[in-house]
């Protein structure tokens, strides 16, 4: 964070001043290699895999609306524990699920990677920005956001804790629904 | 000329079917719109949307944009959301304040609240010698022919003519009592939040989808069997189960022969009520606590009453599906022949606990929002469903399962025993769109 009198000499000069901390690049890697993984499992249908990457009390969340600050209680696009999120993945892999069956694929592009906190127990507070795109019989749609992932240090690697998807798009009409996951 | 390509309706809709071209021709859709959308009570949205003076919510009536808005008075008017100066639209936002006035982007004319003419610019000098008078309806923003509200659900007509709110709703209100009664205040509000999801397919088919007690069983069999695993697998291990699981399971535990077992009732407008069937009044120690405090408030014998409404869904046709027990509903939209949004809302019992809100919360999470793992397969068949019946194919829709069999009390079409599945509602809300459809105008 920039202290005051930069982000008062920055406001003079029409402009922000954004310092973090730095960060061990082979933190940023790990990290940034960690949400590429998941974007790959996701377009790659690896349902399982992909509820594997939540720790066992992790939480799925897209709000509906930014100023959201809590899942609980509130109506939220997806709010799901690994229990939910089970449910969603057999759903899907269920032969009658008729939505699934017409061919459909989603393409994720994660960026704009930025560490924001980092925990003396090595957990992480991670901001990024998303673009998918997804094709449905004969249909693209495109839906865009930003991550926040509060990542829990593991034996190896990471496992997400909360998962926050703010989706641009979360407010406007839906043609047609969400399938799974963004 | 629209009445000389459909010179008699009976060879579209007969008592226990109806030909494809109501659903898919345009020109049938604009006759409709213009003879029941945009005449008969429309949902605009509940009083607490617009708490304040100024607020205010866009909606469509028919294909009439609108605008819902809370006057200085503390009415709530619904007007047509348009300058009358140059056709500009008031209102560009969905929803927001519109502070002490309205006041058009284009040549800042000003409204009041309740759409009468405020200012003109240049009234004095610009218009001496012309024909606009500041106090000629034409110079104000146009009101709905008529506004009524029932328990805070405001309702709007754009024709005059017609029976009253209540009149036309009739036994459906109950949709509105068992939202509010369930409150120990009597009274909802809004949760602000708005799911709007569109449908590729004719809003009638929506509708005649929504008391079909024969498609969940087939139609949502996938999140059912997911559902009724995980919920076994939670069970095991805590031993306690979220109700929330149970809203999904019961699609597929309720088996198409169980589905006979329930009801429809069918009234006069086509409004229709399917009865309960998830068991939403279990024995834990949250239920206990919430019929302790409806008790209180009601006394016993009015708390039992209350909590015995055996209401599943109540459709008030034309526009809006309710689910009373859950506190939620939605209104449909038709944006054209094949094109249909639904704004999907729901309520917070005044003066119940939270757990209690908790399970209309789930429900709206998990079925109603845009993540939806039963409502992704009803809009893959009403897709579906709205391309097969634009093919030559066929001609004609079947309503007939159970018909002849209906008993009917009183203008009351009650599904009889064990026929709980029979396709009533279907017919009933074609019976009463072909009297629209054909009313004088």
């Amino acid at each position: 964070m920039a202290t005051a009198k930069e982000r008062k000499q920055a406001r003079r000069r029409g402009g922000t001043v954004v310092r973090s901390k730095p960060v061990n690049p082979a933190t940023q890697h790990a990290v940034e290699q960690f949400l590429y993984h998941q974007a790959e499992i996701l377009d790659g249908k690896r349902w399982q895999d992909y509820i594997e990457l939540f720790t066992d009390d992790g939480v799925y969340w897209m709000p509906p609306e930014p100023s959201h600050t809590t899942w609980d209680g509130m109506p939220a696009i997806f709010a799901e524990d690994k229990n939910l999120m089970t449910v969603r993945m057999k759903r899907v892999l269920h032969p009658d699920a008729w939505s699934q069956r017409p061919q459909w694929g989603t393409n994720h592009v994660v960026g704009n990677v930025v560490i924001e906190k980092q925990s003396p127990n090595g957990d992480i507070l991670v901001r990024s920005r998303f673009h998918m795109m997804e094709l449905r019989r004969d249909d693209v749609r495109h839906f865009a956001g930003s991550y926040l992932h509060h990542l829990r240090k593991a034996k190896v690697g990471y496992r997400i804790k909360l998962q926050r998807v703010d989706m641009t798009n979360a407010q406007a009409a839906y043609d047609y629904v969400l399938q799974v996951w963004v | 000329m629209l009445q000389e390509r459909i010179p008699d309706l009976s060879k579209y809709v007969e008592p226990d079917r109806v030909r494809r071209e109501v659903y898919t021709d345009p020109q049938i859709f604009e006759h409709e719109m213009q003879r029941i959308h945009e005449a008969v009570w429309i949902y605009c949205g509940h009083e607490s949307q617009v708490p304040k003076p100024g607020d205010y919510y866009t909606v469509q009536l028919g294909r009439q944009p609108m605008v819902m808005v809370r006057g200085k008075d503390r009415r709530v008017h619904v007007l047509y959301n348009r300058c009358p100066h140059r056709g500009n639209m008031i209102c560009g936002d969905r929803h927001g304040n519109t502070g002490e006035f309205f006041r058009c982007s284009y040549h800042a004319w000003t409204f009041q609240h309740d759409g009468h003419l405020r200012s003109i610019p240049m009234m004095e000098s610009g218009y001496q010698g012309t024909s606009l008078r500041k106090d000629d309806p034409a110079c104000s923003m146009k009101p709905a022919a008529r506004v009524e509200s029932y328990r805070g659900f405001v309702f709007a007509s754009l024709a005059i003519e017609g029976p009253g709110l209540l009149e036309f709703l009739g036994r459906s209100k109950v949709a509105f009592d068992d939202i509010c009664d369930r409150s120990p205040e009597g009274e909802v509000e809004v949760v602000p939040n708005c799911f709007r999801v569109v449908q590729r397919s004719n809003w009638k088919i929506f509708l005649e989808n929504q008391l079909d007690a024969l498609h969940p069983s087939v139609t949502h069999q996938s999140t059912g069997r997911a559902a009724h695993e995980v919920e076994k697998l939670i069970e095991k291990k805590t031993g306690k189960v979220p109700l929330a699981y149970h809203m999904l399971s019961a699609f597929a535990t309720v088996t198409i022969d169980k589905w006979d077992g329930f009801q429809t009732l069918n009234y006069p407008h086509g409004h229709c009520i399917l009865t309960g069937y998830m068991g939403l009044r279990p024995k834990d120690p949250d239920t206990l606590a919430y019929e302790r405090v409806l008790a209180k408030a009601y006394g016993e014998k009015r708390k039992e009453e209350i909590l015995s409404t055996n209401i599943h869904h109540v459709l008030i046709y034309p526009g809006l599906s309710v689910q009373s027990p859950l506190q939620q509903l939605r209104a449909v939209r038709p944006l054209g022949v094949d094109r249909t949004l639904t704004e999907i809302w729901h309520f917070r019992l005044k003066g119940a606990p939270e757990p209690i809100y908790r399970r209309a919360l789930a429900y709206y999470n998990l079925v109603n929002s845009p993540s939806t793992m039963i409502n992704a397969d009803d809009l893959e068949n009403f897709w579906k469903c709205h391309q097969g019946l634009a093919s030559d194919g066929g001609d004609w829709v079947s309503f007939q399962r159970h018909y002849g069999r209906d008993l009917d009390k009183d203008g009351v079409v009650e599904t009889g025993p064990n026929m709980g599945t029979s396709e009533a509602p279907m017919r009933n809300q074609m019976k009463a769109w072909a009297q629209y459809m054909a009313a004088e105008k």
